[in-house]
């Protein structure tokens, strides 16, 4: 049986190909301002270039923020039992969930048999989130996808204390103008965003294997920071930002 | 009256409008919460007509005192609700922060603040107080607000201080705060200028009791499945045990809904079509959000059978003696849901979690109310540990709707909602 998991997200619009356990393909576009056009452009490119017909999909789930504008979706589900199914599908012996999206970071904890326990979000506030992070490479004038590579040379991270995205951004802007190197401050950016998820950890207990999923997972400048805050291993999952996707296409076939 | 002063004239346009409400009220069956809500409002606005003194109140504090002696209560937090349930908080908020006031201070002080400079909300702002009564068994920012209000009207103000009960109610703390009902009878009369009416005050305190009593068994009345009335409706419902305490109306009103809710248990009737989940919710509602949120629970056929907010109004009936009023009132108004260690709240969450045989807690991190939300992640822990029910955190506010962020409360809620229907269904 094919299904489709279509993961409407704040920045991205994600679509996985599932059957039988195995990922057939996935895509990823721009959401835009038209939640309902990117899901059905996000669909139809992920089915052409897998080389499928509509005809061919059995089940449709939508999940994330525009989950309820996906109108041919046959079930919605929020991004938070999708993202435990997309990780409990990648390693069924995952218990906690770190996700970093666009404009959520979340905790979840998963019992034996996958199913989710507890889950904590960030509240109103983007610090700690992907928008946090673009607002950041902006304001130092580097691209986003060096931010990883870059922070890992860092000697002794400096101090973001500012909560606040928009505070935290004329932070970044001082130590810039006090000199201070790039690499360090991207480091603590990194460690900012562990500080806040790990308080999020605290709050639904830590069980290991834990694992990481969301596009901000493909930073391994966080993963490192979050990885020295717990004092543990972190799994990256292989499909970081299209997980909740998969973790759609996977309740799709259940239902 | 000079006839070309329009303010008194509007006042008598009021008292009048009042008076016709009343009358036909007489000739109806049962009044409705709005029917009452309105006497009430234009008694207290036409108070200038009729010689009566009118004092601003807060919610926690002793208003027996004052109905005994004639004096009109009036609720600056319960005209904050009603500013936030008809959506003008944000707008009254932003007007205080003009005046120079945090947006870190609660939204209560603020848009009432605000209001009393403009005569804005939805009924044209609180008519002026002979005076200010102040406990603070709530909190502690109504000390700075009613000295505020104290200043800009001129009038006297009586502050009633509550020691916090950490661990329980000592003989100490007891004694203290019974020196000062004392000095509060003094106060009241000293402004209203005659003798204090004990026998009085000895009746308004049994009709407190009583209606205590009764909104109290109204509430018992959810922990039937289905439960024929929610914390959504609790939440409407409340406003007379705060306002109208002490009196005859509130004692027949909640009579009057008594009977229609075992009427509904008795024919089976709940008030979320299909009851399938039951919640508690905890903290002050999000007024502006209230229709919203009680038609997103039901959506997953969950009610919020019951609430720690309401229930503050009759939680504290185990410490009233009737035939000693004025000595227990001390002691059951200063050990409130509020002014009790985060153990003890924990527990009396605990209590209703069994009682009304609930599936998960809802707790509105409410960024005004502080005494009310710094608890909560401990009483979340403490359930989680002897309960093991699941809990959801909502960041909002009661009145600024600024603080609400409907996408994000959505998805909480229903992930919440899909942990719960798992659990339910693993369950059988």
């Amino acid at each position: 049986m094919i299904t489709v998991g279509i993961d409407i997200g704040s920045i991205t619009a994600k679509a996985a190909i599932v059957e039988d356990g195995k990922i057939l393909g996935t895509k990823v576009i721009f959401t835009g301002y038209n939640a309902e056009a990117a899901g059905l452009k996000v669909y139809e490119e992920a089915l052409s270039e897998a080389g499928f017909d509509a005809t061919a999909v059995s089940k449709i789930v939508s999940t994330g923020y525009g989950r309820n504008s996906v109108k041919f979706a046959d079930r919605a589900f929020t991004e938070i039992l999708a993202h435990a199914a997309g990780a409990h599908f990648v390693n069924q012996k995952v218990r906690t969930i770190i996700d970093i999206g666009g404009q959520d970071s979340k905790a979840i904890s998963l019992d034996e048999a996958g199913k989710v326990k507890n889950f904590v979000m960030n509240d109103k506030c983007a610090a700690g989130t992907g928008r946090f992070l673009e607002v950041m490479a902006r304001a130092l004038e580097v691209n986003l996808d060096e931010f990883g590579a870059m922070s890992l040379k860092s000697q002794k991270p400096a101090k973001i204390s500012s909560l606040c995205t928009v505070f935290a951004e004329s932070e970044v802007i001082s130590l810039i103008a006090r000199g201070e190197h790039r690499t360090e401050i991207i480091a603590g950016i990194h460690e900012s965003i562990a500080a806040r998820v790990s308080a999020m950890l605290a709050r639904v207990g830590v069980v290991e294997p834990v694992m990481i999923t969301g596009g901000v997972a493909q930073n391994e400048g966080v993963v490192h920071a979050l990885e020295k805050k717990l004092g543990l291993k972190i799994e990256v999952s292989p499909w970081a930002q299209v997980n909740g996707a998969i973790g759609a296409a996977v309740l799709a076939a259940t239902l | 009256m000079n006839q070309s002063d329009p303010g008194a004239m509007k006042t008598l346009g009021v008292y009048l409008f009042g008076q016709a409400k009343k009358l036909s009220l007489k000739f109806k069956k049962a009044p409705t919460m709005k029917d009452l809500m309105m006497v009430y409002y234009s008694e207290a606005k036409s108070a200038k007509v009729t010689g009566r003194k009118v004092a601003w109140i807060t919610s926690g504090g002793p208003v027996e005192p004052l109905i005994a002696m004639g004096v009109i209560p009036v609720y600056p937090e319960n005209h904050g609700a009603m500013i936030g349930a008809s959506k003008m908080g944000a707008g009254l908020c932003e007007k205080a922060e003009a005046m120079g006031y945090s947006n870190d201070l609660c939204s209560y002080a603020r848009s009432d603040i605000a209001c009393a400079t403009v005569n804005g909300g939805p009924i044209g702002g609180l008519p002026r107080p002979d005076m200010l009564v102040c406990c603070n068994n709530i909190c502690g920012t109504v000390l700075k607000w009613y000295e505020t209000q104290a200043r800009y009207f001129n009038v006297p103000l009586f502050i009633l201080d509550t020691p916090f009960c950490h661990t329980g109610y000592f003989e100490e703390a007891a004694r203290y705060v019974r020196s000062q009902i004392d000095e509060y009878i003094q106060f009241i009369e000293d402004v209203c200028g005659k003798k204090y009416d004990f026998e009085r005050l000895r009746e308004v305190g049994l009709l407190s009791f009583e209606g205590q009593k009764l909104w109290q068994a109204v509430l018992d009345t959810a922990a039937v499945r289905p439960a024929p009335m929610s914390a959504f409706d609790a939440f409407y419902h409340l406003a007379l045990i705060v306002t109208l305490r002490g009196t005859k109306t509130a004692g027949s009103y909640y009579r009057n809904l008594l009977a229609q809710m075992k009427d509904r248990v008795a024919r089976g009737i709940g008030v979320v079509p299909d009851e399938k989940y039951r919640l508690l919710w905890d903290n002050i509602p999000i007024w502006p959000r209230v229709r919203w949120l009680s038609q997103k629970f039901a959506s997953h056929n969950a009610c919020l059978v019951a609430d720690t907010y309401t229930s503050a109004w009759c939680g504290t009936t185990k410490y009233i003696d009737e035939s000693r009023f004025i000595d227990s009132m001390a002691e059951a108004y200063t050990r409130i849901y509020l002014n009790i260690g985060v153990d003890e709240m924990a527990k009396t969450v605990i209590e209703m979690i069994d009682k009304y045989d609930v599936d998960g807690l809802v707790l509105h991190s409410n960024r005004s109310c502080k005494p009310y939300s710094f608890g909560q992640l401990d009483i979340e822990r403490i359930v989680g540990e002897e309960r093991g029910i699941p809990c959801l955190m909502l960041e909002a506010d009661m009145v600024d709707d600024r603080s609400f962020s409907e996408s994000q409360i959505a998805t909480r809620i229903d992930a919440f909602m899909e942990i719960i229907k798992e659990r339910k269904k693993n369950k059988g």
